[in-house]
């Protein structure tokens, strides 16, 4: 009986996070005829194309200054190497949305560099090139500085964990750097590269404030604008059927990667390989390489809000700066351990019973991530007033008592929103940790009495502290700059800092929104570097067999 | 680390809002900013406490809408006439017969059958370069579409609900034909896509990328009011200039409000619609947000004043609303993105 339980403890868990999507989905038996053609005759090719454009820019961008900087912290002594193995991550802290605004202020034609430019030289417009900051590439540039770092977490971690042996026979058969990296280190890394890679994509899908605020047409602003605008809610569930198409291959690839994964995984001995020194020349190259997407997808952003912030803070700093803070904080900890806790049970579920239900449950779980918060949000709203509503009139039939909303506009369903949006982040995080314990560790444990849930405490959770708190930080930073979901579900007078910096950029005070967006980045900072720290200390693998060894070799 | 996983995700959870005795509830499209020292301030008079979401119109008129009769909403206040219009299709307001607020508002800016009424007025006159363009030449926003003017326009996305109202209102009066040409002329004449907002096509017509801009004029306002020296600089370098003076006016959309059909708090609700109608409440927009005063028995602050009197579009708000998604589809042919 208790082999069924988990199977569909894991399958009803899933589908409860799936209700959203399918929800929104579920419009689809809605006619729409006319709206759709309307879609199809005007728009919607704009809409692909952007997507597909933004989807394969973010992709080179996040992929070259992922895998290069990962490449270089992971391998060699240079100038830096060390500040750099977790000032890298740092861009993480920043919300996508509030880059473009930083940005736009410093390079858009009315801002100071180019009116300083045009004051210098005489120009006036057209007289010049300039890049256009509002524009599909600004986009991409956008989302690529601050979505990197899902790349280069992972791809680093990879890095760090492949043998030595691998490498040192490569360059003893005579391998040059280049081609052990391209030939050897880079196909290792190809599960880490493609999972990495996929959390970046699946965010930039979902982007809606950095699209909309540099006038890209993508299926994120189509779907708000064809939902509200043209007010037909079957069309825009249409585009976000479209959408999901486009993320289904994504999942594809994915599932791709993780067979490839297990295969990688097989348990050998290894060592961390030593990193090698760099020349002066070579090392200043590479001090160069990993500066520029810290420069700027940090430094550079921060300092603007910093100017911004300063000029504004005597009126936009107040008390309630204080409390939107709190909110912020406790809201992305609640939801950071909810997160991981649906995510440990899916993933262990998964471990005892596998089977295609399990399977594609948990597939389908994971889509969230990659569809628009606002439509999260809807999807959220509309079954838990649903279930408010029917309760309630049931109560008063029967009773003439009314029980009134009990989940709609609470937290409570803000934090299953934030549930639906972000497993996914947790459930790759747990399930790679996951996968790195034997399962005849699982055996042994079981073997001597443990039950399921008792392995899972005892054996799995000491194990899995690294991973755990890669999947904690990393929702908890997501949430901290989680916006359209917060805006739509969120109760009476309850604010947080992603709310407040929108309404005041919205109504075009970039200087100051910059407070509030300083203070996300501030409080994400703090888990990034946690975050930097904890993958340092997994760099080694998590099968206790090996614990021990690793000890050895550190005192050694 | 199971246990103490699950007490903080519990004691969290914990923190839901406290009811109080006597309050009433508004769904807000008008930004915190906007809206909250005016809520404190009736707080303070009358001892009623008002709970606050603000949010996207659109999104907040769904949560109504979904939550139905048991919606804890007593008020939906929106920056624009449509999207009360679309509230009261849909069912979520109900109406008021107040005759105090009726006398105050006059007729074309609130809903006849009382479901809605204006607060304040927000106006979409057209900017331009002095020297560079002889205001004779926009005189209205028709003229905006002749070939003359090529290049020289900018103007924000048709996402935007501001450029949807004027659009509804060129359909109101010259029908969905003659307007779509019109988009496609205007369209023709952008010295860019559109991108930015409307403080961003005031800004680019001061630093020469386009010689006339349409923004809302509260967002003028606030950039001759900036503490930035540059937002001030290129608010000064453009002038304002009233379109179809002669004709039906110019563009006008409210922000306005309306009680839920959900409404458990009727009379605080009733109250609070008065006092953001009272004169302190009404010259409080004019002075902190340059938005015009929406009764017409009131003094222009200084600022507005300086602005020119105007002839408002008389179109009734409701055919804003009832023109939005045919504006919206006009525009997607036109190529307004």
């Amino acid at each position: 009986m208790r082999t069924d339980l988990w199977r569909s403890s894991v399958v009803v868990i899933a589908l409860l996070l799936a209700l959203p999507v399918v929800t929104v989905l579920s419009f689809l038996l809605q006619p729409s005829g006319e709206v759709w053609r309307h879609l199809v005759a005007t728009v919607l090719a704009d809409y692909i194309t952007n997507s597909l454009l933004l989807m394969i820019g973010v992709g080179c961008g996040t992929l070259l200054l992922g895998v290069t900087t990962a490449w270089l912290t992971s391998r060699y002594r240079f100038p830096g190497a060390r500040l750099f193995s977790w000032a890298l991550l740092l861009p993480l802290a920043m919300p996508a949305y509030i880059i473009a605004y930083t940005y736009t202020g410093m390079l858009d034609f009315s801002g100071p560099l180019q009116s300083a430019l045009r004051d210098q030289f005489g120009w006036s417009y057209g007289d010049y090139w300039f890049p256009e900051i509002r524009s599909i590439g600004g986009a991409v540039t956008m989302l690529s500085l601050v979505l990197y770092p899902y790349v280069y977490l992972l791809v680093r971690a990879a890095f760090l964990e492949q043998s030595l042996g691998a490498i040192e026979v490569s360059r003893s058969l005579g391998a040059g750097p280049w081609r052990t990296f391209l030939q050897v280190a880079l196909p290792l890394a190809r599960p880490a590269v493609i999972t990495g890679l996929s959390l970046a994509l699946m965010e930039t899908l979902a982007d809606f404030g950095t699209v909309q605020y540099f006038g890209v047409d993508t299926f994120t602003t189509g779907i708000f604008r064809t939902w509200f605008g043209l007010g037909d809610s079957a069309a825009a569930a249409q585009l976000s059927a479209l959408l999901l198409l486009f993320l289904f291959s994504l999942i594809l690839l994915e599932r791709w990667s993780r067979r490839q994964a297990r295969y990688h995984q097989s348990g050998q001995r290894w060592r961390t390989p030593p990193r090698q020194p760099l020349s002066r020349g070579r090392g200043i190259v590479a001090l160069i390489l990993c500066l520029l997407p810290l420069l700027f997808g940090f430094l550079l952003p921060a300092g603007q809000l910093l100017i911004w912030a300063w000029r504004s803070a005597s009126h936009s700093v107040d008390l309630q700066f204080v409390t939107l803070t709190l909110n912020s904080l406790a809201l992305a900890a609640a939801a950071a351990l909810l997160t991981l806790l649906l995510a440990l049970l899916l993933a262990y579920g998964r471990r005892l019973r596998g089977g295609w239900a399990v399977h594609s449950s948990l597939q389908i779980a994971g889509l969230g991530y990659a569809v628009p918060g606002t439509v999260i949000a809807v999807g959220v709203m509309l079954p838990f007033a649903w279930i408010d509503n029917t309760l309630d009139g049931w109560l008063r039939s029967q009773f003439g008592i009314s029980s009134g909303l009990l989940l709609s506009g609470t937290l409570v369903a803000l934090l299953f929103a934030y549930a639906v949006r972000f497993l996914a982040v947790s459930l790759n995080a747990v399930e790679g940790g996951l996968g790195r314990i034997r399962p005849t560790m699982d055996d042994a444990a079981r073997s001597l009495g443990l039950r399921p849930l008792q392995v899972l405490r005892q054996i799995h959770f000491p194990l899995l502290r690294g991973t755990a708190l890669t999947a904690l930080l990393l929702v908890f930073v997501d949430v901290l700059k989680e916006l359209p979901a917060t805006l739509i579900l969120r109760p009476f007078n309850f604010n947080t800092l992603a709310v407040r910096a929108y309404e005041l950029a919205a109504d075009e005070r970039l200087a100051d929104a910059a407070p509030a967006a300083l203070m996300i980045v501030v409080a994400g900072i703090g888990p990034v570097i946690l975050l930097s720290r904890a993958i340092a200390r997994e760099r080694c693998p998590e099968s206790p067999s090996l614990l021990t060894n690793r000890r050895s070799d550190h005192a050694a | 680390m199971f246990r103490p996983l699950v007490a903080t995700l519990c004691t969290l959870l914990l923190l839901l809002p406290t009811a109080q005795a006597e309050e009433v509830n508004l769904y807000s499209a008008r930004k915190e900013a906007l809206i909250k020292p005016l809520l404190d301030r009736f707080t303070a008079e009358t001892g009623i406490r008002v709970n606050l979401v603000t949010g996207k119109a659109d999104a907040l008129l769904q949560r109504l809408q979904s939550e139905g009769r048991n919606s804890p909403a007593d008020l939906l206040l929106t920056t624009d006439a449509g999207r009360l219009y679309r509230a009261k299709q849909a069912g979520v307001l109900q109406s008021l017969h107040a005759p105090e607020l009726t006398a105050l508002v006059p007729a074309r800016y609130r809903d006849q059958d009382g479901y809605w009424f204006g607060l304040s007025l927000r106006a979409r006159p057209i900017f331009y370069v002095p020297g560079r363009i002889d205001p004779a030449h926009i005189d209205s926003y028709e003229a905006l579409a002749d070939p003359k003017l090529k290049g020289r326009i900018c103007i924000r996305s048709s996402n935007n609900i501001y450029n949807q109202s004027l659009v509804a209102s060129m359909i109101a009066a010259h029908g969905e034909r003659e307007t779509g040409a019109w988009a496609e002329g205007l369209v023709a004449n952008l010295a860019r896509r559109p991108t930015g907002g409307d403080r961003d096509q005031i800004k680019a017509a001061a630093a020469g990328l386009c010689d006339i801009a349409v923004a809302n004029s509260y967002y003028y306002g606030a950039m001759l009011a900036s503490d930035d020296a540059a937002e001030r600089g290129a608010a000064e370098k453009v002038a304002l200039h009233w379109p179809n003076q002669q004709g039906r006016g110019a563009h006008v959309n409210i922000s306005g409000i309306g009680v839920t059909a959900a409404a458990k708090h009727p009379q605080a609700a009733q109250q609070l619609i008065a006092y953001l109608l009272s004169d302190a409440a009404q010259q409080w927009y004019a002075e902190v947000n340059q938005e015009y005063p929406l009764r017409d028995d009131l003094p222009l602050s200084s600022e507005l004043q300086r602005w020119g009197a105007f002839k408002a579009d008389s179109v009734a708000m409701d055919q804003l609303g009832e023109h939005n998604s045919a504006a919206l589809r006009l525009m997607d042919r036109a190529g307004w993105r």
